[in-house]
């Protein structure tokens, strides 16, 4: 089922949280609304569902306007984000819940038989019986998909499904979320603050900020094209840098980059971690380093220009280097924007 | 070697409460005990089983079940519109709640009977109706349902607001009507409350005394309440009568608080972690 919202607006009390939001999703994708906390994302996810009413704007299921349908008739399934499983029911309860208020009525072997289904799916046979508060997070976590997936719903909605599980549990779940979505070929939208999860499980990303769509794309297009300085440094870890531009070449310290089609003046330059090396010398921007830190990958050098800039990056393991130590930061890969480009909210 | 504690106080706190409630609670309980177990048991059941005796537990019975039965309704309703909407006037709806608790049980009686009487405010229009509450039965549980109001009301009022929004939402995301998300998710999560509240509420009402002796007309065999039968025997000076009149009430709250606890704690099994 292909969702379209056309200039969807929600405001609460003074707070506009939705500002004209335009987005369509098509029908079979997996798509990502990632944004900080405040963007929106979860205000629109609710509004497709159903739990809010848009101010404003429209929102279209297939054919159908969807914009005054209650909840209850919607046709969604939705995942909450600390999953609201009903505490005194058990597992098997939770998932034929649905089933059981239904309208279709239906015989009890053979919703027994869709449970028993549904468990399989989620990898929880023999679970059934257990209480909510007896399984573990990632297991709730799998109850809430399935209880949400017995009713057929025409879309899936997942608000920050991993939140509240530890590193290794989330991104298990987020492969397996990716295959089940694989087999069952829902339209599913989800919301989350994290972008490693939305760039790992997403068809396609939107961006938000400030209740309004700032980027929407591939991971590929959204990390390769960020349209912003906002998007650039949502994404991850970035340096940001002044530059000076001279006829289409901005220079930091003995750096020169391609500037082209800025005009002469200032610009910010968006350097990630590992768009930086470090030489004893050469062409670079001189700096002193401060701290080392050591992970897994590689080094972390934290270290400071001669302009008092701060600058952070990712050099090789092997590379010997310790504090107070001067050296040249050399620059691979740089980014531009426009320095008076009004930039969103520190992140 | 004693384990050690990390929180202070317990030999102090332990002490303390031990002898406050052996003084206040154990003592007149076992002295209670005591007096009616100098019966004997011929003399014990001769007076438990006396049909004055028994009528009285009839009617303090009936009453108490039919003012609880009230009680949890509307205060099951009363809690619900104070958690649930925002009108003006709900502080001070909310603070009326504990009036009973706050009134001179006496004070209360006298307040019902004078708007029960068939020249009352109440009274007289219901005698357009034929029915009397003064005096009868009905004024025994009116009583009743007045002084033990705040128990189902207080008891549910908490619970409901813990009620986390997204458990109704997520219901009514699976096609769960209003009626049904009450009754298979909504009641269940405060069942355990309820009967607390139950309990508490029919246990007061087997013991209250001083609003009802002014409202109840007091006749044995009619409308005479176990704890004014016991109050009698006293004035009587029959010690032991009231103490084995008294024993009965006592026994009665005390088998009753139990199968509430049995209950509730099969209602909150799914709390149990394995």
């Amino acid at each position: 089922m292909k969702i379209r919202l056309d200039a969807v607006e929600k405001s609460f009390d003074s707070f506009r949280a939705v500002r004209g939001v335009s987005l369509e999703v098509e029908s079979g994708e997996l798509v990502a609304l990632l944004g900080p906390s405040g963007s929106g994302k979860t205000t629109i996810l609710r509004m497709v569902a159903g739990l809010e009413y848009a101010d404003g704007g429209s929102i279209h299921f297939g054919s159908v306007d969807a914009t005054d349908i209650p909840v209850r008739d919607r046709g969604v399934g939705f995942v909450f984000q600390h999953y609201a499983l009903f505490p005194h029911m058990t597992v098997g309860e939770n998932i034929a819940f649905g089933m059981k208020v239904s309208k279709q009525k239906r015989s009890k072997a053979e919703i027994d038989a869709r449970v028993a289904d549904l468990l399989r799916l989620v990898k929880l046979d023999g679970l059934g019986n257990r209480f909510p508060a007896q399984i573990s997070g990632g297991q709730r976590q799998r109850v809430a998909l399935a209880r949400a997936l017995a009713v057929d719903p025409k879309v899936l909605l997942l608000d920050e499904p991993f939140g509240a599980l530890d590193t290794n549990v989330r991104r298990d779940l987020r492969r397996w979320l990716r295959e089940i979505h694989q087999e069952l070929g829902i339209t599913t939208l989800f919301v989350t603050h994290d972008q490693e999860e939305a760039l790992d499980l997403a068809d396609r990303v939107v961006i938000l900020n400030d209740g309004q769509i700032v980027q929407e794309g591939t991971p590929e297009e959204v990390c390769r094209q960020p349209a912003s300085a906002f998007v650039m440094k949502f994404l991850g870890d970035t340096n940001k840098l002044k530059a000076m531009v001279t006829s289409g070449v901005a220079a930091i310290g003995n750096a020169r980059i391609e500037a082209p089609g800025f005009p002469d003046g200032a610009v910010d330059v968006f350097l990630r971690p590992a768009d930086l090396d470090w030489a004893n010398e050469g062409e670079g921007i001189a700096a002193t380093v401060v701290r080392v830190i050591d992970k897994p990958s590689g080094r972390r050098m934290l270290a400071v220009t001669e302009t008092g800039e701060a600058v952070e990056l990712d050099v090789a393991p092997e590379t010997v280097v310790t504090a107070q130590q001067r050296g040249v930061v050399t620059i691979e890969r740089a980014r531009l924007f426009s320095a008076d480009q009004p930039t969103s909210r520190l992140i | 070697m004693t384990r050690r504690r990390v929180l202070p106080g317990l030999p102090l706190a332990l002490g303390v409460t031990l002898v406050y409630v052996s003084i206040i609670v154990v003592l007149p309980l076992g002295a209670l005990v005591f007096k009616a177990a100098s019966l004997g048991f011929a003399d014990y059941w001769a007076i438990v089983s006396s049909p004055r005796a028994v009528a009285s537990y009839r009617v303090t019975a009936l009453s108490a079940l039919g003012a609880t039965v009230f009680n949890l309704v509307f205060g099951l309703a009363l809690a619900w519109v104070l958690v649930r909407y925002r009108f003006p006037g709900r502080r001070l709806i909310d603070a009326l709640v504990d009036l009973p608790f706050a009134l001179p049980t006496a004070v209360a009686g006298i307040a019902l009977t004078t708007l029960f009487a068939h020249n009352g405010w109440f009274g007289s229009f219901l005698a357009n109706f034929g029915i009397k509450v003064a005096y009868t039965p009905l004024g025994i549980m009116v009583a009743m349902a007045f002084t033990s109001l705040p128990f189902i009301v207080r008891t549910v009022q908490p619970v409901l607001e813990d009620l986390d929004p997204a458990l109704e939402e997520a219901a009514q995301s699976l096609g769960g009507s209003d009626a049904s998300i009450f009754r298979r998710v909504i009641l269940p999560l405060l069942t355990p409350a309820i009967l607390a509240g139950v309990s508490l509420s029919f246990a007061r009402s087997l013991g209250e005394f001083g609003a009802i002796i002014f409202i109840a007309g007091n006749q044995p065999y009619e409308t005479e309440i176990t704890s004014l039968l016991a109050f009698i025997r006293l004035e009587e000076y029959d010690y032991q009568a009231a103490a084995a009149i008294a024993s009965v009430l006592l026994i009665t709250a005390f088998v009753m608080l139990a199968v509430t606890n049995l209950l509730q704690a099969r209602a909150l099994r799914y709390t149990v972690k394995n």
